[in-house]
């Protein structure tokens, strides 16, 4: 159990440690993939979202053992897709990025929202981000990017 | 440093639980928070760790005969899109947490866990819910009335594990949960309510009525609960003022950082009372 593989954004690794680590800890400090931020580490702020097996989870709340033979995403993962890049400049246009701690919880909970459902409701949108916490933008630009992220990406969700 | 087992099957599971004086861990959400530590450190449990959401024997959602069964590493969110959910519960579900708090957390946990506020629990009482417990010597059932014994105090026996929780299945034309928070998501209820019952031309057939985070368990009564049956829809709303104060005597929350003892209270009986007056509009046809 101190030594497994796992997929991470599409390339298989191994990890060896301690399989109770955060998986938010092994993505930072193992992988140096610091797209996943550290907000509250108890799970109500969705700043270190990440997809396992294409389901957002949070990854201060996931122990790393639990990955092992399974795949994840991360914000570097979704940023380096054309789905990723509308949502990211959907959101930049929208005005939704003020100081942007919560900008790469908030890609994943778009994408993960938009590969499941291409055309959301903004109640579905509101849903799909009630798990991230944005201290800045009042979350109406985050929607209205979201909305236009699915609108342009229409042909590829 | 405690050690982690992540067993290949059930069988192996139940060993390890027998074995060690492992903490069973499905989703983990609860768990991670409980024994949090610093940054970069893995969280301080306080013995080995047994992963169990990967098994394949708990990761069933089945209708066997007139009883659902729940397997306990079924995340909540796969819970709440099963078409045979009772209504109640999926309501329940949808309101915990968050999304992504829901693709991991099992209802199973959410009972483990015992909080007089986890929304599961609640609509699980009005419901009858049973939980299977199975350790090497076999398996066992018990209500969840029983199973639940405080605030984070449960009957599971060191070498058990609690394999799934079941849910009679019957008929049920009332089915009502409501939640009292401060905000939709991943908040912690103040109070919860839950209201399962079935009504057969005008007359109450049955009615299960359970209340969250109001007192070191959920509140149930089945005493005032069979005041009830039998009587007209009518009959029950004019009984409303008398079923109020039942459970007025039953209700005792306390203070906390989430709410007061008053609030929980005023409002708990509130919920009550709207519920009984507007009996008529609640029955839906199934």
């Amino acid at each position: 159990m101190n030594e497994f593989n796992f997929t991470l954004n599409g390339k298989a690794v191994t990890y060896r440690g301690d399989p109770l680590k955060r998986l938010l800890d092994v993505l930072r400090e193992d992988f140096g993939l610091t797209g996943a931020k550290e907000g509250c580490g108890e799970g109500e702020c969705g700043a270190c979202a990440a997809l396992l097996d294409g389901a957002m989870v949070n990854t201060c709340l996931v122990p790393v053992g639990v990955v092992a033979g399974r795949e994840v995403t991360t914000i570097e993962g979704i940023a380096g897709t054309k789905e990723g890049q509308d949502i990211i400049e959907a959101l930049a246009d929208a005005g939704a990025v003020q100081c942007g701690f919560c900008t790469p919880g908030m890609v994943v909970a778009a994408a993960s929202l938009l590969r499941g459902n291409p055309r959301p409701t903004e109640t579905e949108i509101r849903e799909a981000i009630s798990g991230n916490l944005c201290r800045c933008t009042g979350y109406d630009m985050i929607v209205s990017g979201i909305r236009a992220a699915a609108k342009r990406g229409r042909r590829s969700w | 440093m405690v050690r982690a087992f992540k067993p290949a099957d059930l069988t192996e599971a139940l060993r390890l639980r027998k074995e060690t004086a492992c903490v069973p861990l499905a989703g983990g959400t609860d768990l991670m928070v409980k024994y949090r530590n610093w940054t970069g450190l893995p969280p301080a449990f306080p013995g080995d760790v047994l992963f169990l959401s990967h098994l394949k024997e708990l990761q069933t959602l089945e209708r066997r005969g007139e009883t659902l069964r729940i397997g306990a590493g079924v995340p909540l969110a796969d819970i709440a899109a099963w078409p045979e959910t009772p209504a109640v519960l999926r309501e329940a579900v949808r309101g915990i947490a968050a999304p992504a708090i829901r693709n991991v957390a099992t209802l199973a946990g959410n009972v483990c866990n015992a909080s007089p506020a986890g929304d599961g629990i609640c609509a699980l009482y009005a419901l009858d819910a049973r939980l299977e417990l199975t350790s090497v010597d076999g398996t066992r059932e018990v209500s969840i009335l029983a199973f639940i014994t405080g605030p984070g105090r449960t009957v599971l026996r060191r070498d058990e594990l609690v394999t799934a929780v079941l849910v009679p299945r019957r008929a049920a034309n009332i089915q009502v949960f409501r939640k009292v928070g401060t905000r939709k998501a991943n908040a912690l209820a103040k109070l919860s309510f839950a209201a399962v019952g079935e009504v057969k031309e005008g007359i109450v057939d049955a009615m299960a009525l359970s209340f969250g985070a109001v007192g070191p368990t959920v509140v149930r009564s089945t005493e005032t609960e069979k005041r009830m049956a039998g009587k007209t829809l009518a009959e029950v709303t004019a009984l409303a003022p008398s079923i109020v104060e039942d459970y007025a005597a039953l209700i005792v929350p306390i203070d906390d950082q989430r709410s007061t003892a008053a609030y929980r209270k005023t409002v708990a009986l509130n919920l009550l009372k709207s519920f009984l007056e507007g009996l008529k509009e609640k029955v839906k046809g199934i």
